[in-house]
């Protein structure tokens, strides 16, 4: 039975024969976790397995006094009756697919994930398994992710012609992981020095002290008053857009680096000039083809938009089903804003 | 296409119209002038007739990429616009080597699939597919499907022309109006220097009101304005010029051959004069028009019957005079240009009538009168200044429309579809159902009136509350109440409710009321009926 190895219940997706949850959302005694990010990691519980790469993160998220287990990435550990083990995901900085094994079986949840290299993580590696819980925020094959080095030039253009006409170039992105990875990755093509929004200050120097290479960056609260940016590239969180903060960009050109700028109504409903395709989750591709490297017998899909990549794996004649399947618990809120 | 394609990149990746004025102006002057025209003519929301069906786009699409037909349809619900589904569904092409001018792709290559039976016209889709950039196979896309959406309105396409030519933005839009044919001579003789001999069969461009949305007293002196009614037919402009006559929709349509009743009567006015005004549906003995809905009979015939004249006749009613003798009376102020317009049309035919002049000393008189706008088929009533000029396009100040206050009812939320453009991917389409014997019928559908963060929350509504999908469209559980707000309700044989609302709209989502509140159909039937 499936569901020996995990159940979706209402604190998150539980696994019976190792007692504990996976990225729970109310406190509960033993969690294991994907990554960071804030629909994921969630203070009060009594213990973390999480991984050592995501050391600094998840402290910054769970507090000083939260107790972490840290696991380098493939050294098994048990957890009940369960051996674990926590396997690059390509995500953000520290997350990890989780590997569930009992005797007979295995099981795999990949959190959230990407095969596309990323200089501020490890890489996603596919690891073989019987059960194989995927994402599908992005589960349409309209979202392919053009590459990296495209979109980056693209950025610098923007930066350029934004220069050029003597304007602010003011980016949103989130502040876990997006940020960082643009900032990594511009650091590959030039040393210009980039304005942060006082809420990424935090979790870029954490990245700095994890050793990720970035481009130099100082923060636009530290700013002087009445400081012209014109040709400066800030990078901002997008709660950020339409707030009083704005005001000291003035006539800015703005972008939003986000896989959900694929779609040109997307971009335009939002208002904003500019859209850099730039997602930190697998692409149509990358969701089909994680599913097949898995070899898995069955295939349970998370999210409730995943119907399309269901019947699609179904027809090419994988088990898939959506995850609510295993269980009849409440579907999870949609995280919209580190969702992407 | 390529250049054109950059400069749509460019008119895409900008909110400033400003910078788009001046993108438009630089391709403009850089293009050949027949591509030049074509760009005017597209971005004016100018389009093709259609070439080919969506089905066969989507069947080429399915032929191109192996994906099923629902997966193409998921697809297309999410992204809202076809166009940009097959280019986002599509491998992109690095190799890319169609690279044919704008021109030939609307005169030649676009119109070439008209004469193919459907599975060549799929075949030769998908050839062009093979061949083209992204943003350009995209474009073509586009233009075969529709309209391109760019954020450009007609207005900006014509300041980029003046712009590029150092012409008066008014000089442009008079050119524009009326069948503009893009073409070379066409291009030409829109951008010319000015003086050289302007066109006498076209329309100027309409003064538009704005909605008076503060109290009418505001306004000031009540002896400043020219009161009239606001009539609920076919804005128009009547022209007499080179031995013939010529009216326009405010489309730019020229509407010959439709209401020959008011050809005919227009021949009486003497040569180079041109009358802004309204066709409405008005039987002649009758003191108040027929409502909208007659007028929609004539609407899309091109050639009425002598039956449908006499059932729905039709007449111009004028209030504006813009040209006598060849002379542009735009800049004289309105009481001036009405005066003459009063005797233009002196013992005129009564299909040729005069918009009256409403008799008020104070907004009290005017407020009274304004309850009667129903009882006469009117939308309420029009205020304009009596020594205003005759303004170009919408520009507020000189004349507002100061409609009444709409109906409102409240409806249950039935269905939802994605929207597109803008909306795209988010569920905002939405039908609007009443009681009826215990059961919701649909009465309205709806798209308008709710902020962005409503629809975002009632998009997540729908997401989880779905209970049937048909294709794109969702039934959801009856749960929600919404306030519409609509300008008149017929009686309809063509609609299951038995009713049909005009103009629709969303004015708040009642979350203080429960579906067992909402309307009952008896009600709006009741209505109907008066």
């Amino acid at each position: 039975m499936d569901t020996d190895l995990l159940q979706p219940r209402q604190e998150g997706l539980y696994c019976p024969a190792g007692d504990f949850f996976i990225d729970p959302m109310w406190p509960v005694a033993r969690a294991v976790l994907t990554h960071a990010h804030g629909d994921h990691a969630r203070a009060g519980s009594a213990l973390y397995h999480v991984s050592e790469a995501g050391r600094p993160l998840f402290r910054e998220r769970l507090g000083a006094d939260a107790n972490l287990v840290e696991h380098a990435y493939g050294e098994p550990f048990q957890v009940g009756d369960t051996t674990v083990s926590l396997h690059p995901a390509g995500h953000v900085l520290g997350s990890a697919q989780i590997r569930i094994e009992i005797p007979g079986k295995v099981a795999v949840v990949s959190g959230d994930y990407k095969r596309d290299l990323d200089p501020t993580c490890a890489r996603f590696t596919p690891v073989p398994c019987d059960i194989f819980v995927t994402e599908s925020t992005f589960g349409l094959p309209i979202y392919r992710w053009p590459p990296m080095d495209r979109v980056i030039t693209d950025l610098l253009v923007w930066w350029d012609e934004c220069a050029a006409r003597q304007v602010p170039a003011v980016l949103f992105c989130y502040a876990l992981g997006k940020a960082q990875r643009l900032l990594a990755e511009l650091a590959l093509r030039t040393d210009r020095t980039v304005h942060l929004h006082g809420a990424m200050l935090r979790l870029v120097e954490v990245y700095r002290q994890a050793g990720i290479a970035m481009v130099p960056t100082v923060s636009v609260g530290e700013s002087p008053r009445g400081r012209d940016f014109a040709g400066e590239l800030i990078l901002a969180p997008p709660s950020a857009a339409g707030s009083p903060w704005m005001k000291r960009f003035a006539q800015a050109s703005m972008g939003f680096a986000s896989g959900w700028m694929q779609v040109r109504g997307a971009r335009r409903r939002r208002g904003y000039d500019r859209g850099f395709v730039v997602s930190d989750h697998a692409d149509w591709n990358g969701l089909v083809r994680s599913a097949q490297d898995s070899g898995a017998s069955r295939i349970y899909v998370t999210h409730g938009d995943g119907e399309a990549l269901i019947r699609y794996l179904r027809e090419a004649g994988h088990d898939a089903r959506p995850l609510s399947s295993l269980g009849d618990a409440a579907p999870r809120p949609r995280m919209s804003e580190e969702g992407d | 296409m390529r250049r054109f394609a950059q400069l749509f990149v460019q008119l895409d990746r900008t909110t400033s119209t400003l910078a788009k004025r001046d993108a438009m102006a630089a391709y403009l002057l850089d293009a050949s002038a027949a591509d030049a025209a074509w760009s005017v003519y597209i971005l004016g929301g100018g389009k093709l007739k259609r070439t080919a069906t969506s089905t066969e786009m989507r069947t080429a699409l399915a032929e191109e990429t192996g994906f099923a037909a629902w997966l193409i349809d998921d697809c297309y619900a999410q992204v809202g616009d076809l166009a940009e589904t097959i280019a986002l569904m599509l491998p992109d092409r690095d190799d890319a080597d169609e690279n044919a001018p704008l021109r030939d792709w609307m005169e030649t290559h676009l119109p070439s699939l008209r004469a193919l039976a459907s599975p060549e016209r799929v075949a030769r889709l998908r050839q062009w597919w093979d061949h083209l950039a992204k943003d350009e196979l995209f474009l073509v896309n586009k233009l075969l499907t529709g309209s391109l959406r760019v954020g450009v309105s007609q207005r900006l396409v014509i300041q980029a022309v003046a712009e590029a030519y150092a012409l008066p933005a008014d000089l442009v839009a008079h050119r524009l109006g009326g069948e503009w044919a893009p073409s070379v001579q066409g291009f030409e003789a829109l951008t010319a220097p000015e003086g050289v001999d302007e066109d006498s069969e076209r329309p100027y461009p309409f003064f538009l009101a704005s909605p008076l949305e503060r109290d009418v007293s505001e306004l000031g002196e009540p002896g400043a304005w020219q009161a009239e009614w606001k009539w609920d037919g076919i804005r128009a402009q009547l022209i007499r010029g080179h031995g013939g006559c010529f009216l326009w929709s405010r489309g730019n349509e020229l509407l010959e051959g439709r209401f020959p009743e008011i050809e005919q009567a227009a021949m009486a006015l003497p040569d180079g004069c041109a009358l802004d005004g309204e066709v409405m549906a008005w039987m002649a003995d009758s003191a108040t028009p027929l409502p909208f809905t007659a007028l929609q009979k004539r609407i899309n015939k091109r050639t009425p019957s002598a039956r449908l004249v006499s059932e729905v006749p039709v007449r111009f009613v004028a209030y504006d005079l813009l040209k006598e003798n060849g002379e542009d009376l735009r800049q004289q102020p309105l009481y001036q240009r009405r005066a003459r317009l009063e005797v233009m049309l002196e013992g005129a035919d009564a299909t040729l009538g005069l918009s009256e002049i409403l008799p008020a000393t104070d907004w009290a008189d005017l407020e009274a009168i304004r309850t009667e706008s129903r009882a006469r088929q009117t939308e309420g009533l029009m205020l304009k200044r009596l020594d205003a000029p005759y303004r170009v396009g919408r520009k507020r100040g000189d004349w507002w429309k100061w409609k009444i206050d709409p109906y409102t009812v409240d409806c249950v939320l039935l269905y939802a579809q994605p929207g597109h453009g803008r909306r795209s991917g988010l569920f905002t389409d939405y039908t609007f159902g009443a009681w009826d014997d215990g059961r919701l019928v649909p009465v309205a559908k709806a798209y308008s009136g709710l902020d962005e963060a409503e629809i975002a929350t009632l998009d997540r509504w729908i997401r989880a509350n779905t209970v049937e999908r048909f294709g794109p469209v969702r039934s959801v559980t009856p749960t929600h109440v919404f306030e519409l707000a609509f300008e008149a309700i017929q009686l309809s044989g063509r609609h299951k409710s038995g009713v049909a609302l005009r103009f629709p709209r969303i004015l708040r989502w009642r979350t203080d009321l429960s579906i067992d509140d909402a309307e009952h159909l008896t009600d709006l039937r009741q209505l109907a009926t008066g």
